[in-house]
């Protein structure tokens, strides 16, 4: 399986390393041929001379011609060159050239001259076989590639002409209790044919004939609803698909924080290694308190450390959002969803236990853990409460910056929680957003535009479909103008859509972020920032939960008239109107509709 | 939320001066104060218990540190989150080996077997704030044997009776928070 996924990522570009192995490998195999070829490279040097202009012109025409060239004969050839005599073919003498030059260096020439002089120095002429070297490396190695390449195609073509004919089968032609290997095979054919469909796809079948297939494999395969596996399906490229789903198969690595109230990363993870726990700072360089744990003899949230408050079990996603809402000492800060406050410890250690941080969950059972965390990691300036987050700004408003983990369907955490896979509905896929909707417009009225040093609002969530992301904060900035998007500042991540299947959004949601496991080895994450530009009519907004939700559901039903659910079909209405036209279309015909009806009344 | 009466006050003060001592002065200032949520005490800066009078009482779960709480019978319990408070203002203190550190999280008293060290002149049945080897503070409890006493008791005998440990934040989350 890994095999087969190996053989379709190899036709990326080569990465730097692969680059450079191959590059020393060809050094060497010169420098060996160079010995063999230093009698005739004198010769050639002659030769080369006076054939060095016909050279220069005919060589980009040989460039075009290159696709065409066999390139299992080239490669026999330019292998076999030094053995053999020295051939008058053009191409050979590229690769002579190419041989016996090799050993200067490479890097000092960039440019690629052209000179039409008649008469050249041997300075010159070394200059240009060095550019020429450059250029011709370089198309070596594309060579090679490409002969690598085909040679892939052709294995795969043979593959494809085997099992094309039963790739694409109807549930019934399937068998009863398939091989989930066979199932397995069959998804990464499809998604073959599908990322090259021109070329190796049944031209009798359609592109819908062979996703459908696909989305029954996965659905088998891996257990989601048809619904969730279409849904996310949608989200990638067909590779990417494939490699998303065999991401949330696997769990995350375990994470921690430490917490900087009590200690430093380095002391932490000292008596943590002491302690026979094999861990490592979280990799790529953008958490300075993140440590992630690879195997632990002991249980890793039962330690003295960890009773002690010294470090949090913490999904090392769940740090982006923090990140991204920089808090800064001294302010005044909400956090909306807060249970069990892996963020909400990370935000007061950020403030150094200076200012305060609200940190309010809607479920009061939850907030026994957010409890319970806050004071093992000795957060000092904590406010817990228990509110329907829409309640603000009634409650209270004003503040520097809010952080809203929104309530979400949780398919980015699917390796965490597999029963995503199947307790997603298209309900929740409506009721959901439509939740998150009105907490991030409490939460932006809740800012205080004026804030000296924030008025930020940071809005995530650990779902990846675009309806909870995209489209809220689609929705947020249609509906307060006075916010606008700024950079997340974090340092990994890929950029949000700002179109998705036909539905447009605004251009800056581009510059928040998506996470995705398969990318990242992090949970999916999206995570949008904010800044409130000035204030708003609704700013001191005071009406309770009830009163926004009862208000939205009004706006939703107005937007749905105008959008889908308008044409339905009134039977009654319509039967008027049928009966109109048929009268009209009689009375063109010259009958007289009335006189008809009163035949049928006698 | 509101202040604490004088009786209440009284209880709480009595109780901390057990482990604390002299030492709760530093705890009474301008910008800290003691607060009543429910049955719980609250020890919070003064800007924050300022804060927290927009948020109505039935939604207030917790603010600041809890230092304990008031039982059905009116005495007053410590819990363990008010250690990190009492720490170091400790009076009387107690380091623990490491061989003896996860049995107390388990909830067991101490052993001499487990003794590392011991503030000098500890007198019988006396507060006592418990340490690990790094100085890490892990529970309080009483001494049941003055600092002399315990030179000639065998290994077996407790010194410490175990009142609270940090290893109940995991054995009591559920009864502790609210």
């Amino acid at each position: 399986m890994g095999s087969r996924q190996l053989k379709n990522r190899q036709r990326d570009p080569p990465s730097l390393d692969e680059f450079q192995a191959r590059k020393s490998n060809k050094n060497k195999k010169s420098k060996r041929s160079n010995k063999e070829s230093t009698e005739e490279s004198s010769k050639h040097k002659k030769q080369k001379k006076s054939s060095h202009k016909d050279k220069e012109i005919e060589e980009p025409v040989e460039e075009e011609n290159l696709p065409e060239v066999d390139y299992d004969k080239l490669a026999k050839e330019s292998k076999a060159l030094f053995d053999d005599d020295i051939e008058e073919d053009l191409q050979d003498e590229f690769d002579l050239e190419q041989e016996y030059e090799n050993d200067e260096d490479e890097d000092n020439n960039n440019q690629i001259q052209w000179s039409d002089d008649e008469e050249m120095s041997d300075n010159d002429i070394e200059k240009l076989n060095m550019d020429n070297i450059e250029k011709l490396s370089a198309k070596l190695d594309k060579q090679d590639q490409e002969i690598q390449e085909e040679a892939e195609m052709e294995l795969q073509e043979q593959n494809l002409q085997e099992k094309i004919t039963d790739v694409l089968l109807n549930d019934d032609e399937l068998e009863e209790n398939e091989d989930l290997t066979t199932t397995r095979t069959r998804m990464l054919e499809i998604v073959k044919i599908l990322e090259n469909f021109s070329t190796l796809a049944d031209p009798t079948k359609s592109r819908s004939q062979y996703t459908e297939r696909l989305l029954k494999d996965i659905v088998k395969y891996f257990g989601y609803t048809e619904f969730l596996a279409e849904k996310l399906f949608q989200l990638f490229s067909p590779t990417e698909a494939i490699e998303f789903f065999e991401a949330n198969e696997v769990s995350r690595p375990v994470t921690i924080r430490t917490n900087t109230l009590k200690t430093k990363r380095r002391d932490l993870a000292q008596s943590l290694v002491n302690k026979g726990v094999n861990l490592q700072p979280i990799p790529g360089n953008w958490s300075k308190t993140g440590l992630q744990v690879f195997e632990s003899g002991i249980p890793i949230g039962a330690t003295p450390e960890y009773l002690s408050g010294q470090y949090i079990l913490q999904a090392a996603s769940s740090f982006l959002p923090c990140i991204a809402l920089d808090p800064q000492e001294g302010e005044r800060i909400l956090d909306m969803a807060s249970a069990p406050g892996g963020k909400t410890t990370y935000i007061s250690a950020m403030m150094k236990n200076t200012g305060v941080v609200f940190a309010n969950d809607f479920n009061a059972k939850r907030t026994k853990s957010l409890i319970a965390n806050i004071h093992r990691l000795g957060c000092t300036n904590t406010i817990v409460c228990n509110y329907d987050a829409r309640e603000f700004p009634k409650v209270i408003g004003g503040f520097d910056r809010i952080l809203l983990d929104a309530p979400c369907t949780g398919t980015g955490v699917i390796g965490k929680d597999p029963n995503v896979k199947l307790n997603r509905t298209p309900k929740d896929f409506m009721d959901i957003p439509h939740l998150q909707k009105q907490l991030l417009l409490s939460a932006i009225d809740s800012v205080d535009c004026n804030s000296k040093t924030g008025g930020v609002i940071v809005y995530s969530t650990c779902s990846v479909a675009v309806e909870e992301d995209e489209a809220v904060i689609d929705y947020a900035l249609r509906k307060r103008p006075n916010v606008k998007l700024v950079d997340t500042g974090l340092a990994i991540g890929k950029e949000a859509f700002t179109s998705y299947r036909g539905k447009k959004f605004h251009q800056s949601v581009s510059l928040a972020r998506r996470y995705y496991p398969h990318a990242y080895n992090v949970d999916g994450f999206f995570v949008a920032k904010f800044v409130k530009t000035g204030p708003s009519k609704f700013d001191d907004n005071k009406s309770s939960a009830k009163e926004k939700e009862f208000q939205a559901q009004k706006e939703l039903e107005a937007e749905s008239i105008i959008n889908d659910d308008f044409a339905e079909f009134d039977d009654e209405e319509d039967e008027h109107y049928i009966k109109k036209s048929k009268k009209e279309a009689l009375k063109k015909k010259g009958i007289n509709p009335k006189s008809g009806k009163k035949k049928e009344d006698k | 939320m509101r202040q604490l009466t004088e009786d209440e006050t009284q209880k709480v003060f009595e109780k901390l001066a057990n482990y604390i001592g002299k030492n709760i002065k530093n705890l009474i200032n301008k910008d800290h104060v003691f607060r009543l949520q429910k049955d719980r005490v609250y020890y919070v800066s003064k800007t924050i218990a300022n804060f927290a009078t927009s948020i109505a009482r039935e939604n207030l779960m917790s603010l600041g540190i809890c230092l304990g709480k008031f039982t059905k019978t009116g005495k007053f319990r410590l819990h363990i989150t008010a250690l990190q408070i009492l720490a170091p203002l400790s009076k009387y203190k107690v380091w623990i080996k490491p061989n003896g550190e996860m049995p107390f999280l388990y909830g067991n008293h101490i052993l001499k077997a487990h003794l590392s060290k011991i503030s000098d002149n500890v007198p019988e049945h006396v507060g006592i704030i418990v340490f690990n080897e790094k100085d890490i503070p892990l529970g309080f409890g009483v001494s049941s044997k003055s600092t002399n006493e315990i030179k000639n008791v065998d290994p077996t005998s407790i010194i410490v009776f175990r009142q609270s440990d940090i290893g109940e934040y995991l054995r009591d989350e559920d009864t502790l928070f609210a």
